[in-house]
């Protein structure tokens, strides 16, 4: 086709959201099927939407609802075993669906502008980021070589690189995620697409990255009006990029409505049950229970004659398991596929709709399983202890001192600090959680405490006596007290193991009961982890995510552990699922008194868990103390920074917004002075940049770092009620931060 | 999509593994028609000389020579001894050598890779570099230089089938260890203080085994005609056990008179080696991930 090159949109004057304007994109009933193994899988059914030119559509859905194969059956890019079924796709006139690919390709090329969720995939690693944009425009727009490098450079500056000249030179892994992303979104811009859609562009970034990411959207949406698609699974995400939302749910769209009415009432019970399950920053205090969609996903090959989503909606009545309810018009411009929508309207109705599943279910019992001895609970006082001494204190179950771990860097002699001196000590049948973002040296020490990474430097000692530096050589009765949830389902269990082999192993190696006793057993802590007893011989094949993670679950606390140490054991898995396991992970606590070591980049969720919290940053703890004191004024300007890239579930609220500078770190280079302060948003010059901060406590109290030995600083500052590592007294830090606010 | 996408609320459960395997096969004709014909040649192997109309080493002087009839499927060669019995006791020699010699491969290469691969360092480099030089010789003549030394016997001709494709087993069961090792179940398992062999042959080796086995068929495949080439040579099994290589060679003085006594052995070699690469490459196939669902 001879797509007119170059500037394909036309700037109209009423963009914005709302159907004044005739769509640059739509699709009607379009359906998507893929032929697979095991028969056709209708994984969209009849969908409509459409995005006018300027508009920002958020198509938002648990995985596997059908949220990509929808953007990518719309514009005719389908794997090889998928086919648009039936329906229509227009995009600006031209009609897209079932085309032949040699057609597409051109429309592709100049029309469609597609940033995918992994940069690093996306872009060649073998042409420089300059080069891999020139062939778009040399192909596209049928400019020169020349024309083609300014129009990449020009656009490059658009999408705020710093310095383009240098950025189109280099290669793709000299990148970091945030900048790839970035000439992702470039390239993506270069043709000034009729439609731009986005696959879960931020969902692999630090949430500092992504709030840089989504801060220069929203610049972009005003320059370049073009229709948008966006989608995510990240409800805090699409409140604040997006203008209209469709909630997708088992391959159909449940609800549609502008991004306010979506958030301030929601039409569908999916909706207003998803919205629940967020967890959300502050408001609610620590320890609470998360809603949860009890249920699951249907499955593709075997869907519901009626609502997709009667199985688990507590309004279901005979009517929506008889037919399927169409998407009807409930207000004008908003649209619910549910038949008792009305309901919704009132509050009553809504809380009827919401599963609040908060009271906490029949208590987790383990007594079934042997338990090394615990003391009674213990209640961390760290403010009585006297500042200043370095012991493991003795109540406390874990103590990490001085911690470090260093590595070969890239270039010879260079040596990267992945860990770099961290103290910090866990209570009994307490929760630490210890927050950051990649490349913070989180799991690096989480894996020095389970012995998987042998340090080069300091202790680590469970009750005050000492653990061997790597797991080989540790005591079995101390392996049985230290076990590890990891963060990938994935990966965390034997696929050639059943689940009930999977639980059985720890209580007959470590536990040393006979095979017919942990079977019994293991049946037990399967049920303790809500799982039915028919998955006793399923494979992990056959289970999904969230259910994989809890066998891990059950298989760490099979033997009875004192501690267990949580790698980001929710970060893989949906919201809805997330809120399930989260519940777990507080229920198993309270029935068997363990202590967490609770990993995340996720500070709504580890607020939600933890009695304590660590905030980490090139290998070493920035504040740390009282969950509550450390998501309250005064934060480190870190923590700070974190709070604030976190996307809130609500479009009208204007977040105060601190951005830090600069990319993320490299642990390869420490910066002199406070390691934070090249990109602190509250940088107050030379002391910052030549001198180390000191440890500010709650009570008032200052323990210098630069002495001597900075262990036995850290050693008091992880004894205090809070702690923050800053030059910036605590009561300058709270003034700053309240004037931010205002 | 994403890779999570798939296993996420187990779309689809996957029925058992047997059920899937025989699925996919039964999807590739092609594959299935290899298999087939490795089994029945497996069951000539077994009942070969239960179904053969002659005694294999049989001489009939009044029947030298003959050309394929009823009476003589295959024709007769040139002591009057019947082609068709020869041919299906054959099976018997080429399965014996070469599936024990592929298996005593398979064993030792695996452990060996497995160990290599998960123990490192110098480990890893003894072994490997002692099986780099065994690569280093063209498969026939190392073989040939071997037989020569130690002379043609059964033990010894499996031994050689061993030594030859040991490496390629360790080969892969080390990259296989080198994938899985940094696996969180491994890691589990460390934490639980689990030996290295229960690590090695229980967590790892079962993951590994589906390459394994692919390569075992595909080295069977190229051990039948190692078998073939080493008799055709006259380092085979020594007579009078009926080798195929060995009748080809003797055929071919004859080969005017009577092509019948190159054609059958010659076509029954290249049958069995054709019909176990195909079976292997089905079973790559077979084995292999599912089919893309939603990737791209």
């Amino acid at each position: 086709m001879a797509a007119v090159p170059g500037h394909v949109t036309t700037p109209g004057r009423m963009g914005g959201p709302g159907q004044l304007v005739a769509p640059t994109f739509k699709t009607e009933r379009l359906s998507v099927v893929y032929l697979t193994e095991q028969g056709p899988l209708r994984a969209v059914r009849g969908v409509s939407l459409s995005v006018a030119a300027g508009e920002t559509m958020g198509v938002v859905g648990e995985s596997g609802s059908g949220k990509t194969t929808l953007a990518l059956g719309a514009i005719g890019y389908l794997p090889a075993n998928g086919r648009v079924e039936s329906g229509t796709s227009r995009l600006a006139g031209v009609d897209l669906a079932g085309r032949p690919r040699r057609e597409l390709r051109h429309v592709w090329g100049s029309k469609v502008g597609l940033v995918s969720q992994n940069p690093q995939a996306a872009l060649n690693p073998t042409l420089t980021i300059g080069r891999q944009m020139d062939e778009m425009g040399r192909r596209h727009l049928s400019l020169g070589r020349r024309a083609a490098r300014e129009a990449s450079l020009a656009m490059l500056e658009r999408v705020a690189m710093p310095d383009p000249q240098a950025v189109a030179s280099r290669y793709p892994h000299q990148l970091s995620g945030g900048m790839l992303q970035r000439c992702a979104l470039a390239m993506a811009l270069l043709t000034h697409p009729a439609v731009l859609i986005l696959d879960e562009p931020t969902t692999g970034l630090d949430v500092t990255s992504q709030a840089t990411i989504l801060d220069l959207l929203d610049d972009l949406k005003a320059q370049f009006h073009t229709a948008i698609l966006y989608i995510t699974h990240n409800l805090g995400v699409v409140a604040r990029v997006c203008d209209r939302i469709a909630v997708m749910y088992a391959g159909e769209i449940s609800e549609e409505a502008t991004a306010p009415d979506l958030f301030a009432q929601p039409l569908h019970p999916y909706t207003a049950n998803l919205l629940r399950c967020v967890p959300r920053l502050g408001g609610q205090g620590t320890q609470e229970r998360l809603a949860t969609i009890p249920g699951s996903l249907p499955q593709m090959g075997d869907l519901p004659s009626g609502c997709v989503f009667a199985p688990r909606c507590p309004l279901a009545v005979e009517d929506c398991r008889a037919a399927r309810p169409p998407l009807v018009e409930a207000n004008a411009g908003r649209k619910t596929a549910c038949l008792r929508w009305q309901i919704l309207r009132s509050e009553e109705g809504r809380q009827t709709a919401l599963q609040l599943d908060l009271r906490a279910a029949a208590p987790l019992t383990l007594s079934a399983v042997p338990r090394a001895p615990a003391g009674p609970p213990r209640v961390r006082d760290g403010s009585s202890s006297p500042p200043g001494t370095l012991v493991a204190m003795p109540q406390d179950l874990l103590t990490v001192e001085d911690a470090a771990k260093e590595c070969p860097g890239p270039r010879p002699r260079s040596t990267v600090k992945a860990v770099d001196g961290t103290t910090l000590s866990v209570g009994a049948q307490q929760t630490f959680g210890l927050v950051g973002e990649s490349g913070s040296g989180k799991t690096t020490l989480a894996r020095i405490v389970a012995g998987l990474t042998r340090p080069t430097r300091g202790h680590v000692h469970l009750e005050g006596t000492p653990l061997g530096p790597s797991v080989s050589g540790r005591d079995p009765s101390v392996l049985r007290r230290l076990q590890m949830v990891f963060q990938s389902p994935e990966t965390s269990l034997n696929p050639r193991q059943t689940a009930g082999q999977a639980v059985m192993r720890p209580l007959v190696l470590l536990a040393g009961l006979e095979r017919r006793e942990a079977g019994q057993r293991a049946r037990e802590l399967l049920e303790a982890v809500r799982l039915p007893a028919s998955y006793f011989d399923r494979y992990p094949g056959e289970l999904s995510g969230g259910e994989k993670q809890r066998v891990a679950i059950a298989r760490a606390f099979a033997a009875g552990p004192d501690l267990v140490i949580c790698d980001e054991p929710v970060s893989s898995l949906d919201v809805s699922v997330q809120g399930a396991l989260m519940n777990l992970i507080g229920d198993l606590q309270d029935g068997a008194g363990t202590s967490y070591l609770f990993i995340s980049h996720d500070l709504a969720a580890v607020q939600h868990l933890s009695h304590f919290i660590g905030v980490m940053y090139l290998g070493a703890l920035m504040e740390m103390g009282d969950a509550a004191r450390v998501l309250a004024s005064p934060y480190h300007p870190y923590t700070e920074a974190l709070l604030s890239a976190v996307p809130v579930p609500d479009p009208t609220s204007r977040d105060h917004r601190m951005r830090l500078r600069g990319s993320p770190p490299s642990s390869a280079e420490t910066p002199s002075g406070c390691r934070f302060h090249p990109r602190c948003p509250r940088f107050q010059g030379d002391l910052c940049r030549d001198q180390a901060p000191p440890w500010r406590l709650s009570d008032g109290g200052v323990i210098a770092r630069d002495a001597a030995t900075p262990a036995t600083a850290d050693a008091a500052a992880a004894a205090a009620e809070h702690a923050i590592c800053c030059h910036i007294p605590l009561h300058d830090l709270a003034a700053l931060q309240e004037a931010g606010r205002r | 999509m994403k890779g999570k996408v798939e296993a996420d609320h187990g779309r689809l459960v996957s029925p058992r593994r047997a059920a899937v395997y025989w699925r996919r096969l039964r999807l590739q004709p092609v594959a299935l028609a290899g298999t087939f014909i490795f089994f029945l040649f497996l069951v000539i192997a077994l009942l070969g000389p239960l179904i053969a109309p002659y005694d294999y080493a049989a001489q009939d002087a009044t029947q030298r020579l003959q050309s394929p009839s009823l009476g003589h499927w295959m024709g007769t060669d040139n002591f009057g001894r019947d082609v068709f019995s020869r041919v299906l006791v054959g099976a018997r020699d080429v399965f014996y050598l070469g599936g024990i010699g592929t298996l005593l491969a398979a064993v030792v290469g695996t452990s060996l890779g497995l160990l290599a691969g998960y123990v490192g360092r110098l480990w890893d480099e003894a072994i490997m570099r002692v099986l780099d030089v065994l690569l280093a010789f063209p498969a026939l003549l190392l073989a040939m230089v071997l037989l020569a030394t130690a002379g043609p016997s059964d033990l010894n001709l499996i031994l050689v089938i061993a030594v030859l494709y040991i490496p390629m087993f360790a080969r892969i069961a080390r990259s296989m260890v080198l994938d899985l090792r940094t696996r969180e179940f491994i890691e589990a398992a460390r934490l639980r203080g689990e030996k290295r062999s229960y690590i090695l042959f229980r967590e790892m080796l079962p993951n590994a085994l589906p390459p394994l086995l692919v390569e075992a068929s595909i080295r069977f495949a190229y051990s039948i005609f190692l078998v073939a080439s080493l008799g055709f040579l006259g380092l085979g099994v020594p007579p009078p056990n009926p080798d195929w290589g060995r009748q080809v060679n003797e055929a071919r003085t004859f080969f005017d008179a009577a092509p019948w006594m190159l054609l059958f052995p010659a076509a029954a070699i290249s049958l069995l080696v054709i019909g176990t690469s195909l079976m292997a490459d089905g079973l790559r196939h077979v084995f292999g991930p599912p089919v893309a669902r939603g990737s791209r």
